[in-house]
């Protein structure tokens, strides 16, 4: 049996007057690619920040097992025209701490090599603000990978992206998800992707949700009942 | 020049106030503060008002009224982003009625209020550069020791959020260290344009270079080139140095945002 990362039993979280998730139970293993889906506002980020430690859930629980790393790529970032920092150093500003000022030779070997693995070489000494969109996504997804999590957590990652980009993004997490054996979490409004990528799907509905092997999904084809 | 003891000391001064500058700017522009670091070095007018009226000298008036308020601020708006700008409205008013008042009170000739307010080459002594190269070097050792996580919370807020960096205090550490700075540099660039060398420089550096360390590099030497210009100008013409300080490091900023203008139309 797979090693189970996190486990959700019978989890609630209300704002006041507004219940976001009810009675949400299911389990993320070691080597999974989960597609969570759902309609704008229905719950997902606000499922990431319960997961991130950031809400506490009204009722029920979440465990995370012990030592699991989390790689967080967040739906929004303030990254405009004149944003400065060349895409490398941007990597590695995840490398926090009181150490050093100066990367060890261990971070920019790092450093080197989460850039490869997108595929930004060639472009990594440029300023992320003049990057494109789907350049932008890889850069947020090299960061998220530098401290080598467990779990990776992509927040709608390919929501603004163009269908040949999305692919190319969608195609780097799917590698590092069957070569390294790196849990995604992809959070997306996307139907599309969901059945592409994912091997299990958790679907945020008003009041209910459905989780389960993605085959399951292709069998009741609910394909493209919303986008 | 240099066999006057006053110049030896203001190029000395210059000299760390332009190096803590050009770092220390870097992050004020990454987090957005060239107004809070205005509204500082108006407290520092009031600081050093009050230092003249209860007999300290203006650096440790200075030095006082900015650790303080750098506090006040950051505790009042730190929880709200948006109220921030609104607070140091607020705060920055207060100051400066305050450091009418102190000086009114004191009853000094308005040349006090001249210096404090457009710095004073010939005022700095070698005890004044010895305190002031101690809170420089303060100020880097801080910075050096909350250097990844101010720069992963300056660089990009949204992801220190999730790597756990306690952005309040990072903040408050910044703004008392900010503070300091601005106490430091207001004794010859003056309370009124101190803002200048923390923001110009950084401001400048960032289209011509893209980490953090080689922007900070450039800043200072942008700071250096202007306090160091500026002071020979001011002891070539008698003019204030202030003003060869401003207009240079405005010229630099200028020439910058030219040549970012034309790599943008040639790209």
């Amino acid at each position: 049996m797979s090693e189970t990362l996190i486990s959700v039993e019978n989890l609630s979280l209300s704002f006041p007057n507004h219940p976001v998730l009810s009675d949400l139970s299911f389990q993320v293993n070691r080597g999974d690619f989960l597609g969570v889906i759902g309609e704008n506002g229905i719950g997902k980020t606000t499922l990431v920040r319960v997961i991130l430690g950031q809400l506490r859930p009204s009722a029920g629980k979440l465990v995370i097992q012990e030592g699991v790393k989390i790689g967080y790529v967040p739906q929004f970032r303030n990254v405009d025209i004149e944003y400065p920092l060349s895409i490398k150093d941007f990597i590695a500003l995840n490398f926090t701490g009181i150490k050093l000022p100066w990367l060890s030779k261990k971070e920019r070997q790092r450093v080197k090599k989460v850039i490869q693995q997108v595929g930004l070489a060639k472009i990594a000494d440029r300023p992320l603000g003049l990057a494109s969109g789907g350049e932008k996504q890889k850069a947020y997804l090299a960061q998220a990978l530098i401290n080598q999590p467990d779990l990776l957590i992509l927040d709608e990652s390919t929501a603004s992206l163009d269908p040949n980009t999305k692919k190319e993004l969608l195609d780097v997490v799917l590698r590092l998800n069957r070569e390294m054996g790196l849990t995604i979490f992809f959070v997306s409004h996307d139907m599309q992707m969901i059945h592409e990528y994912p091997d299990h799907y958790l679907w945020l509905q008003k009041g209910k949700y459905e989780f389960g092997s993605i085959k399951n999904l292709h069998n009741e084809n609910k394909e493209g009942q919303y986008v | 020049m240099f066999s006057f003891e006053f110049m030896q000391n203001a190029y000395l001064a210059g000299t760390l106030i332009a190096i803590v500058s050009g770092m220390m700017g870097v992050f004020v522009i990454a987090r957005n503060m060239p107004f809070m670091t205005h509204t500082l070095s108006e407290i520092g007018f009031a600081g050093a008002a009050f230092g003249i009226f209860v007999g300290w000298t203006p650096l440790n008036g200075m030095l006082a009224f900015t650790t303080v308020s750098s506090i006040m601020v950051g505790e009042l708006s730190g929880a709200v982003e948006s109220r921030r700008e609104s607070v140091i409205s607020a705060i920055s008013g207060l100051f400066i009625g305050l450091g009418i008042l102190f000086l009114s009170l004191s009853r000094k000739n308005s040349s006090y209020a001249t210096n404090i307010l457009f710095g004073s080459v010939i005022g700095i002594s070698r005890q004044d550069v010895i305190q002031m190269a101690a809170l420089s070097v303060l100020v880097l050792i801080v910075l050096l020791l909350i250097y990844r996580n101010l720069k992963d919370d300056s660089f990009d807020s949204v992801g220190a959020q999730t790597n756990h960096i306690h952005s309040r205090l990072i903040s408050l550490v910044f703004l008392v260290i900010l503070a300091f700075n601005v106490s430091v540099a207001a004794q010859i660039v003056g309370s009124l344009l101190i803002f200048v060398l923390l923001t110009l420089p950084a401001s400048s550096a960032k289209y011509f270079t893209h980490t953090v360390v080689r922007m900070m590099g450039l800043a200072i030497i942008f700071a250096l080139f202007g306090v160091w210009i500026g002071l020979y100008l001011g002891y070539l013409t008698n003019w204030p140095v202030t003003f060869f300080i401003a207009a240079i490091e405005a010229v630099i900023y200028g020439v910058s945002l030219f040549y970012n203008f034309i790599r943008s139309k040639s790209e």
